[in-house]
């Protein structure tokens, strides 16, 4: 097993990490889409979004495997944090899921947290 | 059986799930860190084996992804049962325990940001989790 010598996480890892959990944000809202036709049994959640859903899950987890492949993961494994971000916004975007109080502040705080875990790179 | 008996023996069920459900939580936070260790060991044998050869006897990294299925299908199962405002801060202890392992496994240094950064992230979740009981 070869340890690669110690490094700080390069800005294209977190560039990849971030693009990643974009993608699979976007994958999860085609499972949530899919799961409407749940109550169907559960062969009948196999279509197109679900299809898509898991097509994307696969695209993000080959960016985050590109991305931790230099740098430490205790930095980018904590900002995968960030598709909880990305998922407040597809909620309004496209199920017009509206915004809350309580939505602010916990988006807030997960982008705090990721920025300070960003800081102790 | 008379109706209060049989509210409480619901009640109790209800309990007995719930628990249940966080239990299976936990279990699928460390099973997803585990992942995590794999996925990063297998993307650094990577940059040592670069190549297709390197991709297809990449254990490591499969071995990260089988795991990181099996903390999903725990992820469900736990979903059906409890609540998204206990469940989701538990799920994201696993960002606490990759940072804690991850000295031990590679290079990483652990500082005050990374555990104020991580323990912010799961207020942050908890946050959410609450807002999404609603």
């Amino acid at each position: 097993m070869i340890i690669p010598p110690p490094t700080s996480t390069p800005a294209s890892s977190i560039a990849l990490v971030l693009v990643g959990s974009l993608i699979g944000s976007y994958g999860m809202v085609c499972l949530k889409k899919a799961s409407k036709d749940l109550h169907l049994g559960i062969l009948k959640i196999i279509n197109l979004q679900f299809v898509l859903g898991v097509t994307l899950f696969m695209i993000s987890s080959v960016f985050y495997v590109i991305g931790i492949r230099h740098g430490q993961i205790s930095v980018l494994y904590p900002t995968v944090s960030l598709s909880y971000v990305w998922a407040l916004f597809w909620a309004k975007l496209v199920f017009g899921e509206p915004f809350t109080k309580q939505k602010f502040t916990g988006l807030g705080l997960v982008l705090l947290g990721v920025v300070l875990v960003q800081l102790g790179n | 059986m008379s109706t209060p008996i049989a509210v409480t023996e619901s009640t109790n069920a209800h309990a007995h799930a719930h628990r249940r459900a966080v239990i299976l939580v936990f279990i699928c936070a460390i099973v997803g860190a585990a992942a995590q260790i794999f996925m990063k060991m297998g993307a650094d044998y990577t940059v040592a084996h670069p190549g297709i050869e390197g991709m297809l006897t990449n254990y490591l990294l499969l071995g990260g992804y089988a795991l990181y299925g099996i903390a999903t299908v725990l992820m469900v199962l736990a979903f059906k049962d409890g609540e998204l405002g206990t469940l989701y801060p538990i799920i994201s202890f696993s960002y606490v325990l990759v940072t804690m392992a991850s000295p031990f496994f590679f290079h990483d240094t652990i500082n005050g940001f990374k555990i104020a950064g991580v323990l912010t992230i799961i207020c942050g979740v908890a946050v959410l989790g609450r807002g999404a009981r609603k």
